[in-house]
């Protein structure tokens, strides 16, 4: 008797869940498979940006012209990796050392972790923006600090130069994205019990040591999620380089590029074709993330 | 003190430099009284003036660009906290078949680049008739703002005790009572920071807002920054440009400063726990 009116209990609770989830799946029908099956759709097609509604198919020529024909989609995918590669690099290496110091007990703390928040809160465009003017070639600090330091005898023109612009975008991005790392990796650090230090502590093994095979391990589990989370983040990097380069072709990534056949050049089809490759090669990206944490989710399991 | 506290803290100056300079040093420069062409660089504004802000302030499209981004932050929340509140719900509390599918799918979706879904996102607006529109851009906003609410209230609704849910079972709740009844009340602090996380994640965004509106009426204040020129036409005013990256960052500021514990549970919770 029981048991019957528990499994119809169940039933009715698997029946609310899917009129609860409707509204969402609705919602995320309209506003996002629809556009992506159109933009699909339209990187086979010949549409430019003046008339949506008149165009003809092309088949697999904006791909084809993308692998073979258009040496600025390498050089936006050379582009994308170069920057997601060091900033995640970079990023982690800092927030991670940022973290450690952190997790110690000490006055003031407080408010370097509330500082912490700043680079994360403050908007793209913003953060562009500033940097750009700290970066300027005639009255930016940092060629202020390196001729005072005199590490350079001549101000540099950072942001003139393809290389020296995207090193200087990493630079912006990883003061950005530091805090991100630094917050998940201190949540990790503090769910560590104390006790497993005191025992190495008494042994007098060096602190290194303890970082490598103690410490390390037991915060990894964390560290990935947040590496694939910020890696997948930096690979459709758009707004930095927009504003921070100014749009260039050079320094562009792949989101830009897209944007630069869609709006600049009204090439929807191209556009949309550098649209797909980009979101078909995160999904294989994603997938792969998906696979690798899939593990922990049915380890977290509701009840 | 010991050597050991005396290098904490001159580690703990080092962090409080690295990420508290950019910011000192677009308020000193808002600060400066000359354009660039007689910029001296000083640590220390020596003769500190305002009206860098005020021609800032001043600009009809700051205002308007302000209130739109307030306006379509606020709704596009809003409305994906309303959808996100049954399915969270249903995602953390109930055990179907297929859930942990459609959680990695919703994880997935809040990562994919928006530029993959921009030509038919275009496409969509101008066919409902709403490009250079609130609702346009509202619209395309939920696109990510849905899929990080739902991910970030899951998580926070999995940790709600389950003592009290299983005592309404027992009482002969329906999901819909526990939920609106029993769930509603405590859900409060967690909707709260999901709100705010969704909210800077909106009131940041560029992509959509530059491509689908055009005129300074509707669009938003990271596209009134992008194309900010100041007062000078030959020469990019940095002292202005700095005022108004400024008053751009401080409402986010204040906001972060006054929930910072709430959202660095909320960043952690959508990481750490996943």
């Amino acid at each position: 008797m029981a048991k019957i009116q528990r499994t119809k209990l169940s039933k009715e609770r698997i029946r609310s869940a899917w009129i609860f989830l409707t509204p969402m799946f609705i919602c995320l029908s309209v506003v996002a498979i629809y556009p992506l099956i159109t933009t699909i759709n339209y990187s086979f097609t010949d549409a430019r940006l003046g008339d949506l509604y008149n165009y003809n198919y092309v088949g697999w020529f904006h791909y084809e012209t993308l692998f073979f024909y258009d040496e600025w989609w390498w050089v936006s995918v050379k582009n994308t990796f170069i920057f997601s590669f060091f900033s995640v690099f970079f990023e982690t290496i800092i927030g991670v050392t940022f973290a450690l110091i952190l997790n110690n007990n000490m006055p003031a703390r407080g408010i370097v972790r509330a500082a912490i928040l700043i680079p994360w809160a403050i908007p793209t465009i913003v953060n562009a923006k500033m940097f750009q003017w700290m970066f300027n070639q005639q009255f930016g600090v940092f060629n202020e600090i390196l001729l005072d330091l005199s590490i350079i005898s001549e101000p540099i023109a950072f942001l003139a130069y393809p290389d020296s612009s995207m090193a200087a975008a990493i630079i912006v991005d990883v003061w950005k994205t530091t805090p991100f790392i630094t917050l998940l990796t201190l949540a990790a650090l503090q769910m560590i019990p104390t006790d497993i230090y005191e025992s190495t502590r008494i042994d007098g093994v060096s602190s290194w040591k303890v970082f490598w095979n103690i410490t390390l391990p037991l915060i990894k589990p964390t560290l990935v999620i947040a590496i694939i989370f910020r890696t997948l983040d930096a690979l459709r990097v758009f707004d930095l380089l927009y504003v921070l380069t100014t749009n260039s072709r050079e320094t562009a990534s792949m989101s830009v590029y897209a944007r630069q056949w869609l709006v600049d050049f009204m090439e929807v089809g191209q556009g949309s074709a550098a649209s797909t490759l980009l979101f078909a090669f995160l999904t294989i990206a994603t997938i792969l993330y998906l696979i690798i944490t899939k593990t922990s989710f049915d380890r977290q399991g509701v009840y | 003190m010991s050597w050991k506290k005396i290098s904490l803290v001159f580690l703990l100056l080092i962090i409080l430099v690295y990420t508290c300079f950019p910011f000192y040093w677009a308020i000193v420069s808002a600060l400066k009284k000359a354009g660039t062409g007689t910029f001296i660089v000083e640590y220390w504004p020596s003769e500190p003036v305002l009206k860098n802000f005020i021609y800032v302030l001043n600009r009809p499209a700051f205002g308007s660009t302000f209130f739109n981004s307030f306006l379509v932050s606020t709704l596009t929340v809003l409305f994906c906290l309303l959808i996100a509140l049954t399915a969270s719900y249903a995602l953390g509390r109930i055990q179907f078949k297929g859930r942990t599918v459609l959680l990695l799918g919703i994880l997935g979706t809040s990562m994919f680049p928006q530029v993959a879904i921009l030509s038919g996102m275009f496409e969509l607006v101008r066919s409902l008739g709403v490009y250079n529109t609130y609702q346009g851009l509202i619209m395309s906003y939920v696109v990510f703002s849905l899929p990080f609410t739902v991910w970030i209230l899951t998580a926070f609704i999995r940790d709600l005790p389950i003592e009290i849910e299983e005592a309404a079972m027992v009482d002969g709740a329906n999901s819909y009572v526990i939920l609106f009844k029993v769930f509603l009340p405590l859900m409060w602090p967690a909707m709260v920071t999901t709100g705010i996380l969704a909210f800077i994640g909106a009131w940041n965004e560029f992509l959509f807002a530059l491509t689908l509106t055009i005129s300074p009426e509707v669009t938003t204040l990271p596209v009134f920054m992008a194309s900010f020129r100041g007062e000078s036409e030959f020469e990019i005013p940095w002292p202005n440009i700095m005022a108004a990256s400024v008053l751009v960052t401080i409402p986010v500021l204040i906001v972060v400063l006054i929930f910072q514990n709430r959202i660095v549970k909320g960043l952690t919770a959508g990481a750490v726990k996943g």
